[in-house]
């Protein structure tokens, strides 16, 4: 039995079942109660940990605006038995306390010779689309899937987001859980109980033989939009979500660009040296018998998030483009009309 | 081993020195070690300051915290870790405290209470800030100590660890070891202010300001902070003013922004060991005879974990890829 929840409500129901589940699981940020002292039910500026507090008082704090020493507090905590979530609020915040990710959350158990557990859920809201500026609207999700000791969580569903939650609070290891901002408010089927899903296995999005497209975050609603347009011409689209981008599922990526000879990616981070060029490169070394188009890759410009509402709207990749992608690819098929028996020889 | 309030008999005396000692000797032993070529790598030596890592440690309990820093060795020791484990770790060896994958920089060991030397100077001070959170709300009256130097205490890390630490109560000390430089800038050239210690008392932090070379001074200020972090009253900072012998660098750092003879005098006027000696042999409990019988044994256990360490195998190359998650 499944109900409707938005994106919002799963995240924060996941929150919610583990700390009934796991005394070790705590929960504190900026606002995470929202306004200690006062009536206290903001919630963080959006509302996932809303009437969290009322339930569990002594386990979800509001932070003081310290982010060096919440998200270190919070390596330090789970190397020594708990399992706190930290709220970063904003993902582009991590510029204030990147040592304590990039240095001590990554590396401890490495460093200590696996005499460490970190397991730690760094919540991070990311993504443009809210006329935030260029401060407030990034994709960093490539820095840190670059970075070997963290896993990267990026689920583009109501669904996802609660069930991979629930899988990053009970995973051993730290993990960045990036939020898109823009799908806060989206909504889907939920089970109501506590579920888990894996890291590092894709959700086939939509099924097609034609064209693969690998989305992330948000983008998956623009592939699928891309897909039903494409659709309509008799271009069958396969939609894959990778939802972590560390681990990287490429499995199920080689497999669809084995049956469908052509990729694109479609990425909102900015595009160099990140998940998108990961992902082409990945396909382009251990796939290359199969494609048969150039790989193209659909992101976000070379540049910040702008503020300005028509700007802003053409900054992230949208549906038409990645309609024109597919059409390129596929316009440059290396044997678009070879016959079947002599592609099998 | 815990002490949070009374003063400190015969016996815990002896083991400080015991403890200061070793911590010495293991310090001039890796000095040499190093120049030798023995040992790979940075390594940041304590000598000179064996009485804040032995005074500070003397106070707390096995099962308390610490965070320590690059210059992490003396602390290692000070809490119980395992002195040919350090060694071996110290020379990048199989059978090491972090199988070799750490070094110097990152001495930890978990079961002591050890969490990690830290490569980054203020970096490991948010970790003792969640250990003590962690200690508080699973309710096992832990205490845990944040080590950091005069220049490290200008991170922006230890800045808001003062404040988190004071916000949310936690039972964490802070122990700022001023030993009288940032690398090679002096601590009157880095440090805004004369002091640190200040800097806790405006967010509403106890502090004190102790004279590091002194054991048994160092050992009071810190029962007394201990004794405040286990009872509910929240974190103090713990300022100790002793100056390290060595550089801030093996193999690196001649000490040319020291003054002509400045680390000689210190050796010769300011070494923590030989004030304790006085105060130990002062009433006639403990002879000198009686310390040297200590030094020799340190000697020897020093020798032996160099041996060790020396003779002991190289990692596996498998080592390289594990650790690096618990499941990937």
């Amino acid at each position: 039995m499944t109900r409707i929840l938005s994106y919002l409500e799963a995240v924060g129901e996941a929150l919610a079942q583990e700390l009934r589940r796991d005394p070790s699981v705590v929960v504190f940020g900026e606002d995470n109660i929202g306004g200690t002292g006062c009536d206290g039910t903001l919630g963080h500026a959006w509302g996932p940990t809303k009437g969290l507090h009322e339930e569990f008082p002594d386990r979800i704090f509001d932070t003081p605006i310290t982010e060096a020493a919440f998200v270190g507090a919070a390596v330090g905590a789970a190397a020594t038995g708990l399992r706190p979530v930290a709220d970063l609020l904003f993902v582009d915040f991590a510029g204030v306390c990147f040592d304590q990710i990039l240095n001590q959350a990554a590396k401890l158990r490495y460093m200590v010779g696996g005499k460490a557990r970190v397991p730690l859920v760094l919540r991070a809201m990311w993504g443009s689309g809210m006329r935030r500026g260029a401060q407030h609207s990034q994709a960093l999700y490539p820095i840190f899937a670059h970075i070997p000791g963290l896993k990267v969580v990026v689920p583009s569903t109501p669904a996802d987001a609660k069930g991979l939650m629930t899988t990053a609070i009970r995973d051993d290891d730290p993990v960045i859980f990036f939020e898109h901002k823009m799908l806060y408010f989206s909504r889907g089927d939920v089970p109501p109980e506590p579920y888990e899903i894996p890291f590092g296995q894709a959700r086939i999005a939509r099924a097609g033989d034609d064209c693969t497209i690998v989305a992330i975050g948000r983008m998956v609603h623009e592939a699928l939009s891309a897909a039903d347009q494409l659709a309509a011409d008799g271009v069958r689209c396969e939609v894959i979500d990778p939802r972590t981008v560390s681990p990287l599922d490429t499995d199920t990526i080689y497999a669809s660009v084995r049956r469908t000879g052509h990729l694109v990616v479609v990425d909102e981070a900015n595009p160099r040296c990140g998940v998108a060029g990961d992902i082409a490169s990945s396909v382009a070394s251990e796939a290359f018998d199969a494609l048969r188009g150039p790989v193209r890759m659909v992101t976000s410009p070379h540049a910040p998030a702008p503020f300005n509402p028509t700007l802003e709207d053409a900054y992230p990749p949208s549906a038409a483009d990645i309609v024109a992608a597919v059409r390129a690819t596929r316009r440059r098929s290396v044997h678009p009309t070879m016959p079947e028996q002599e592609r099998v020889s | 081993m815990a002490n949070d309030t009374a003063g400190l008999d015969r016996d815990q005396l002896i083991a400080g020195y015991r403890t200061m000692r070793t911590i010495r000797e293991f310090e001039e032993r890796v000095h040499e070690e190093f120049a030798g070529g023995g040992i790979p790598g940075a390594v940041h030596l304590y000598a000179g300051q064996e009485a804040v890592a032995a005074g500070v440690c003397a106070a707390l309990a096995d099962n308390d915290y610490i965070a320590s820093t690059h210059r992490g060795h003396g602390h290692g020791i000070a809490k119980g870790c395992d002195l040919a484990g350090m060694m071996r770790e110290i020379y990048g060896k199989a059978g090491g405290l972090c199988g070799g994958k750490g070094g110097s920089m990152h001495i930890a060991d978990f079961d002591r209470g050890m969490l990690g030397a830290n490569g980054v100077a203020a970096g490991g001070v948010p970790l003792a800030c969640g250990a003590a959170l962690s200690a508080k709300l699973r309710g096992t009256g832990q205490v845990a100590v944040a080590f950091v130097g005069d220049g490290g205490a200008n991170q922006g890390a230890f800045a808001e660890s003062l404040t988190l630490a004071a916000v949310w109560r936690l039972p964490v000390v802070f122990v700022v070891e001023d030993n009288g430089f940032a690398q090679s800038t002096g601590t009157r050239f880095h440090l805004g202010g004369r002091q640190v210690a200040p800097r806790a008392e405006a967010v509403g932090i106890s502090s004190a300001v102790v004279d590091g070379y002194d054991f048994v001074a160092v050992h009071d200020a810190t029962a007394e902070a201990v004794h405040r972090a286990r009872t509910g009253g929240g974190p103090t900072l713990v300022e100790c003013v002793a100056h390290r012998f060595f550089g801030h660098m093996e193999g690196w750092d001649r000490q040319g922004y020291r003054s002509p003879g400045e680390v000689d005098r210190l050796r010769a006027e300011h070494d923590c060991l030989v004030l304790l000696a006085k105060q130990l042999t002062a009433d006639g409990s403990v002879s000198t005879s009686d310390l040297a019988e200590i030094d020799l044994a340190v000697r020897a256990r020093v020798d032996e974990a160099v041996a060790d360490a020396r003779a002991a195998a190289e990692p596996d190359l498998d080592e390289l890829l594990t650790d690096v998650y618990v499941s990937y």
